[in-house]
């Protein structure tokens, strides 16, 4: 492998880590505009240097798709920017996505060597810059597609799941088209996740290189209800499909109090901003809950939950906390959220959860009965189960709560699918190589098979039904792993 | 784009349109919902199917102005093209023989009823409907309600046509001359929904209400449609629209729709100001739409469906 790094390992390790330009926090607060600014080529350079180029990278290891980090920190090193960002869509087709959304410390950064002395290269920074670079330049290359095969594929929802598997079914030369329920397409990535951390114009970029490879999307079409996966199959004579759905369900506490006016889902509050642009209400027609002034709640710790305080703060709220049972430690945010949060004024409640929400005598909320915890044994996923202190709830003010404690698997496609193998839990089952599932033709990926997760794992379970699929429609063999569906478990 | 092919104003403020959206038209069952937006500021609101023509590929919803969207949809004419209609949402009727039922309908809920009223005549069931309207002018469909009832009863609450009176009195002055009621469907404003609620659970009527909460998605996705369904959180998108009524917390559903009051205000206000504004959003929002639509391109021919 070439190497264009000059200085000697030593020298590389001397360097200390670049840190990522951000917006002052008591501006971002106040605004929707990006957090975080990017590299300029001399800080990606400056920190590329850092890279010791490990014989055996286990950054590369540790990346669900197994970008090839090595090779493309030294594409950058060598000023070919563009070579660096191909290098890297070669097996991860939405970098500038995975740049800032993925949870680099316990991926890539988490398996970097420089990590153990001292602070881990800034890979998820260094993808960022090149995939920003590849799209300012207008330079994308399209990659050849292939003489058309003849063969249909439908792929169902327009998350990072269903856009990499048509992504890399388009180029087999297959007829695609992405079925998406809402009318704006690209899944969690345009209605979860806010525009101060990711830019709805790069996810719409993305979207439009896929119409140019020849993609075909189709939103408006609840898949279950506007028509069937059988019907796509027999009617309109698609040769396989993709369900990559997600996992959208939002879960409520399941306490008193949780239908007041201000109780939100997750989901409902930030499909209202991100989706719907009720932050430029009135602008925009769809309102939201009028935060300016008002102490507001948020009930859960991953990066849902830090979507949603951060969101609150900037809507005006006068005080924005995070409410958790467990305590830092165990907190499955981005580490980057975190401290984002800490720094924009966000309050962290640890160590208590909410059992009762009260309201006013017109439904409006008003507090919320808490719990204090203490942590006790682990649990079956080894973080320590949060225990009720006896005696310990007390009332916290709050006019509005977020209650973004996870979320589980929309019914609607396997309800009209009974051939499709679920698990207690509604979720599909798939082979986890082929994706393969109980229904011959029917492949799925992403949260809908593996509950929330994240985006870089959705992506990874999207190419490789897309490797499955074409295997199937070359060779016409159907195998799975996955025994039949029993259909009389299915209301 | 869902193109509008033609429009009827049905009484003041209540307008019919039929729209192209071949795929709903296929799958629709009575009882079911859209869900549409105008342009790309718009929101997404639920509007009841009234009929579809499968072969025809089109559907057709009736519109009550009340707020900005509906007021703004309202101007549309055909010609003009809706940016987003989703479909067909929500469970279907249940549609069997009960024996006679009783349809019990106000203002716009008259159209919403319809489809399922017409299923439950079909399903051997006599039909007692009776429609209710503030004032002559606010009277929907007559035409089609006698056609497809045995017994049309139509009202107005200030005795300006027909009969005088609340679809409420009606229902009582049946029952207590005597009338064996087996199944009531009410749908309509709030308060009519129960106050038919209150008169038929104390006779053991089994009765069915279709709730109008706030939606966003109407796919399960956000929970904003949750109602009190006997003491449960049900998701009126998709375990709903309809309900049994001596469950529905009536309280918590009105509490709930009031959640944007201010807003919904101040966007009508805004929007009453200058009509012609917001109508030119709309028509430009579709223009770019077809513009998109036609530049896809697609390599093996051209769109199957
Ligand atoms: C607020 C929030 C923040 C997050 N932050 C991060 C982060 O920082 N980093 C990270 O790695 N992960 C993050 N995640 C998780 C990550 O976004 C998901 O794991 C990932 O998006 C899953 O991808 P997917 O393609 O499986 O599904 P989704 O992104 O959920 O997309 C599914 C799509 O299918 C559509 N759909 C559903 N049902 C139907 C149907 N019946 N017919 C047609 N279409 C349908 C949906 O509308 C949706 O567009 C976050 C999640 C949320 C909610
Ligand atoms: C399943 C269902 C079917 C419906 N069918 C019909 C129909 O066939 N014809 C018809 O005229 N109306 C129907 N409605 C009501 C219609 O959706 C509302 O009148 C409309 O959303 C109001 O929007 P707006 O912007 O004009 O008014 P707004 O100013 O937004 O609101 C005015 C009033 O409408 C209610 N409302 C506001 N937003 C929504 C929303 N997204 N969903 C429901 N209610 C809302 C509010 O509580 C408020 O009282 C239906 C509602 C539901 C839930
Ligand atoms: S409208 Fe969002 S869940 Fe019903």
């Amino acid at each position: 492998m070439p190497n264009n790094n000059p200085l000697p390992n030593k020298e590389r390790m001397k360097i200390l880590r670049q840190h990522m330009p951000e917006r002052p926090a008591d501006v971002r607060n106040h605004d929707f505009l990006e957090v975080n600014l990017g590299f300029q080529s001399e800080l990606a350079k400056q920190e590329a240097l850092r890279c010791i180029a490990c014989a055996k990278p286990t950054c590369m290891h540790e990346c669900p798709v197994g970008v090839k980090v090595r090779e493309f920190i030294d594409l950058i090193l060598a000023g070919d920017y563009l070579g660096a960002a191909a290098k890297i869509r070669e097996d991860n087709v939405l970098p500038a996505v995975t740049g800032r959304v993925c949870p680099q410390e316990e991926q890539c950064e988490g398996g970097c060597v420089l990590g153990k002395k001292g602070d881990s290269l800034a890979i998820g920074h260094l993808e960022r810059f090149v995939a920003d670079y590849e799209q300012k330049s207008g330079k994308l290359g399209l990659p050849a597609i292939a003489p058309p095969t003849g063969k249909k594929v439908a792929i169902v929802g327009s998350g990072p799941a269903g856009l990499t598997c048509a992504g890399d079914l388009i180029q087999k030369g297959h007829r695609v088209r992405v079925f998406e329920a809402l009318h704006e397409l690209g899944g969690v990535l345009v209605y979860g996740i806010p525009e101060f951390r990711l830019p709805k114009d790069i996810v719409r970029q993305e979207i439009d290189n896929m119409r140019k490879m020849g993609v075909e999307f189709e939103t408006d079409v609840v898949v279950g209800k506007t028509v069937t996966i059988d019907e796509l199959m027999q009617e309109e004579g698609y040769d396989a499909v993709f369900v990559a759905t997600g996992a959208g369900l939002p879960q409520f506490l399941n306490v008193p109090g949780e239908h007041l006016n201000g109780v939100y889902s997750a989901n409902e509050f930030l499909t209202r901003n991100n989706l719907m642009r009720a932050y430029r209400f009135p602008e925009f027609d769809e309102p939201v809950y009028d935060c300016r002034d008002r102490n507001v709640i948020v009930v859960g710790s991953g990066n849902t939950a830090m979507d949603a305080v951060r969101t609150s703060k900037r809507l005006g709220a006068k005080s924005a906390t995070i409410v958790y049972r467990r305590t830092e430690a165990e907190m499955p945010a981005r580490l980057e959220e975190v401290k984002h949060a800490k720094e924009e004024g966000i309050v962290f409640t640890m160590l208590t959860a909410p059992v009762e929400f009260i309201g006013d005598e017109k439904g409006w909320l008003r507090q919320a009965r808490c719990q204090k915890m203490e942590l006790g044994e682990p649990d079956a996923s080894g973080r320590r189960r949060p225990v009720p202190i006896k005696g310990s709830e007390y009332l916290m003010d709050c006019d509005l709560a977020i209650i973004a404690v996870g979320t589980s698997a929309n019914p609607l496609i396997q309800s009209t699918t009974p051939d499709l193998a679920t698990n207690k839990w509604k979720y599909i089952q798939a082979d986890p190589n082929t994706q393969r599932t109980s229904k011959p033709g029917v492949f799925a990926g992403g949260d809908i098979v593996t509950g929330g997760a994240t985006v870089i794992l959705a992506m990874g379970a999207g190419r490789r039904a897309a490797a499955s699929v074409h295997q199937y429609l070359t060779t016409g063999v159907w195998e799975t792993s996955i025994p039949a569906a029993e259909t009389t478990t299915h209301s | 784009m869902f193109k509008i092919l033609s429009t009827r104003q049905l009484a003041t403020g209540i307008k019919q349109f039929v729209i192209e959206a071949p795929r709903i038209s296929h799958k629709y069952q009575p009882g079911q919902f859209v869900i549409l937006r105008l342009y790309d500021r718009g929101e997404r609101i639920p509007l009841t199917i009234k009929a579809v023509d499968p072969q025809a590929g089109t559907i057709t919803i009736c519109v009550q102005s009340v707020g900005k969207t509906t007021h703004l949809l309202n101007l549309l004419e055909p010609g003009d093209s809706l940016l987003d209609v989703v479909g067909p949402l929500g469970k279907p009727s249940e549609i069997k023989n009960f024996g006679t039922v009783a349809i019990i309908a106000g203002s716009v809920g008259t159209a919403m009823a319809i489809p399922t009223t017409k299923a439950l005549k079909q399903a051997g069931n006599h039909v007692i409907f009776i429609e209710g309207a503030r004032r002559q002018d606010l009277v929907v469909l007559e035409d089609e309600i006698r056609a497809i009832s045995d017994e049309p009863y139509i009202l107005t609450d200030d005795g300006s046509y027909l009969e005088k009176g609340l679809v409420t009195h009606k229902l009582l002055q049946l029952l207590d001359s005597g009338r064996k009621i087996d199944f009531v469907l009410a749908v309509g404003p709030i308060p009519m929904m129960r106050a038919v609620a209150d008169i038929t659970k104390t006779r053991g009527i089994r009765t069915v209400v279709s709730l109008n909460s706030i939606m966003v998605d109407g796919t399960g996705m956000c929970g904003g449609c949750r109602v009190l369904v006997g003491n449960h959180s049900q998701f009126a998108c998709v375990d709903g629209p309809e309900f049994e009524a001596d469950q529905v917390n009536f309280d918590v559903l009105v509490q709930r729709n009031s959640m944007y009051r201010d807003a919904e205000h101040k966007s009508l206000d805004d929007f009453l100001a200058n009509p012609e504004r917001e109508l030119a959003l709309v028509r430009e929002s579709c223009k770019l739409r077809e513009l998109e639509e036609h530049a896809a391109v697609v390599p093996g021919g051209p769109h199957a469906k």
